[in-house]
């Protein structure tokens, strides 16, 4: 089996001629509480193998689970998040499968019980339009430990000769939500996955309740994707592409199954169900394993475990300590900030709220922290391969540079130009806004009467131009503006050239 | 499950990763046989009046806080494995399904 080419494909175009995509969601994640699921084990990522293991994650015998009080709360402050009913009375369950991944040869998770059940969560697209996502459940499990194969071509299972296992993972509170099929989403589908789960990523985030970190896996993906005749009401079969691990894997996914779907049912053939691997470098995927039926998982409530029957009482004091959603707080935060959509998307999308917010709270102008952050320093990140906010983290740039920045504008001792490159200086290393201005001899020039002596000279050089001006073609002004702006060597306020300008030109 | 077949066993044993020859399977289908008939002794047992349980004690929200604790050394967890390499269990070639 070759994982470096995929199947025929349809184009997107094409397989949307012929049939409906449904999809669904399934996404884990890992809560960011100290201890275990059900042990006092630690859950720090990247420890030494095998250090955050005892009886109970390793499933020696006699070792009794007790429930983590903190990962019950944040499940249920995520159900509540999600707009879901909350169990009054549930059970944990085991799953059992025997794969080495679980020393216990069953997970602990819940079944037919999740503690939250039947809620949405709201989208925001593209265009500005809004897709109600239907949850089906988001139920309480743990996660697995982590295998190294060892004498396959690199790290493969295929061909291995054998696997090395490390339990620090397992057992780590996971709370899977799960999505009802997501119908009539047509060529949209990608992007409402991608938006549901960014939306999704960003909520549990303000919740904090989890790093969300999807690089690191303490947030994974897994996508079902059937495609039904065009207008039909009968779900096809589906497979379920397992760990696509980024936003934008989640978008092309999507987007690869429905062509390859679409190939296979145009072709005369069927869909097998089954699970199927992601590969982020080709964007393709590879047929997995035949998917078990629920039934063999053998799934049994966990006679080492009492039920969680939180009270009403438990529940609503539980709501009050949600966030503000995600969206709503941006609505209000763009009323505040003056924003457009378009300025706003971008800032969204570029990662900047709260670093935006935080250089207002420091006291600078909307407009000037949404420049500063937008700017320069996302170029540099971008070519870094990072975020902003990670990039500014690691290069010591705090919004406390932006307000002393923009404060070197409103003083009037830099012009626009000279704040870029005082900005520049900053990002270099050379210190603050206020240090690299001094030490680069960063300073408008105030004395008017050079500044006039330089329009002086421009008007006389440019009597064309000049006496376009005079005849009411203000907007040439740019012309002269520049060549001033060179004769005062860019040491100048380019408003100040501009009105006297126009002065001498009688139109002021 | 009274009637359990031939295929409900070798299902079984590929649940369990457990290999067996076609003979072991005719008299696994036996023996599983017996067993399954011998427990189905409690399904005599008078429910009528009971409700399901999944546990003995009348217990709910038994949680504890989430505080760390010790955990075992790695030596001292990977001391009961046949075998370990790199400070993990080594276990046997994975089947080809993943």
């Amino acid at each position: 089996m070759s994982t470096t080419t995929g199947e025929r494909t349809l184009s997107f175009d094409e397989a949307l001629a012929s049939f409906d995509p449904v999809m669904g969601l399934e996404v884990h994640v890992e809560l960011g509480t100290n201890t275990k699921m059900f042990c006092g084990c630690p859950t720090e990522f990247g420890a030494e193998p095998n250090t955050q293991v005892c009886p109970v994650c390793l499933g020696l015998p006699g070792a009794l689970p007790v429930v983590n009080a903190v990962a019950v709360e944040s499940a249920i402050r995520i159900g509540l998040a999600l707009n879901c009913s909350i169990a009054e009375w549930c059970r944990f369950a085991r799953k059992n499968y025997f794969y080495p991944d679980m020393p216990k040869n069953f997970q602990t998770s819940q079944y037919d019980e999740p503690i939250a059940f039947d809620g949405y969560l709201d989208v925001e697209l593209e265009d500005g339009s809004t897709f109600r996502v239907e949850i089906e459940r988001a139920h309480m499990e743990e996660d697995t430990g982590k295998s190294l194969h060892v004498g396959g071509a690199t790290g493969r299972i295929h061909g291995a000769t054998h696997s090395l296992v490390d339990y620090n993972r397992a057992g780590i509170p996971l709370i899977e939500i799960v999505t009802k099929p997501i119908v009539a989403t047509r060529e949209k589908a990608p992007e409402v996955a991608k938006a549901y789960v960014a939306t999704l990523r960003d909520l549990l985030k303000a919740m904090d309740v989890s790093d969300v970190k999807m690089e690191q896996g303490s947030m994974r993906c897994d996508v079902n994707l059937s495609l039904m005749p065009r207008d039909g009401d009968t779900f096809g079969t589906r497979t379920e592409t397992k760990n696509v691990n980024s936003l934008r894997s989640v978008e092309r996914a999507v987007r690869y199954e429905i062509g390859r779907h679409a190939a296979v049912l145009t072709d005369g053939g069927s869909i097998t169900q089954e699970t199927r691997h992601w590969h982020e470098d080709t964007g393709i995927t590879t047929s997995g394993r035949v998917k078990s039926d629920a039934e063999d998982y053998r799934y049994f409530p966990e006679p080492d475990l009492v039920p969680v029957a939180p009270s009403r009482e438990t529940v609503e004091a539980l709501r009050a300590t949600l966030p503000e959603p995600p969206a709503a707080r941006r609505k209000r935060l763009q009323a505040d900030w003056g924003y457009s959509d378009l300025e706003m998307r971008d800032v969204v999308n570029a990662g900047l709220v709260e670093l935006v917010e935080d250089t207002v709270a420091a006291g600078a102008s909307p407009a000037a922290a949404r420049k500063w952050w937008s700017g320069e320093i996302a170029r540099r990140a971008n070519t870094e391969g990072e975020d902003v906010p990670s990039y500014a983290a690691r290069l010591g740039v705090t919004p406390a540079h932006v307000v002393e920045l923009e404060g070197l504008v409103t003083s009037g001792r830099l012009n626009d130009s000279m704040a870029r490159q005082a900005w520049e200086g900053v990002l270099d290393g050379e210190g603050t806004p206020t240090a690299v201005a001094d030490a680069r001899g960063l300073e408008l020039v105030q004395d008017t009467g050079a500044l006039e002596s330089a329009v002086d000279a421009v008007i006389a050089a440019n009597p064309d131009v000049a006496a376009k001006i005079r005849d009411g073609k203000v907007q040439a002004v740019g012309a002269l503006i520049g060549q001033v702006m060179r004769e005062m060597k860019g040491q100048a306020d380019a408003g100040a050239a501009r009105a006297i300008i126009l002065e001498r030109l009688g139109q002021a | 499950m009274a009637d359990l077949t031939r295929d409900d066993v070798a299902h079984l044993a590929g649940l369990a990763r457990i290999d067996l020859s076609d003979a072991e399977l005719d008299r696994m289908v036996g023996e599983l046989g017996v067993i399954l008939e011998s427990v189905a002794t409690v399904q005599q047992a008078p429910i009528a009046d009971v409700e399901p349980m999944s546990h003995p004690l009348p217990l709910v929200n038994v949680t504890r806080p989430d505080v760390v604790r010790p955990s075992l050394t790695p030596q001292e967890a990977l001391a009961g494995a046949p075998e370990s390499e790199q400070q993990r269990f080594s276990v046997p070639r994975i089947l080809d399904e993943e």
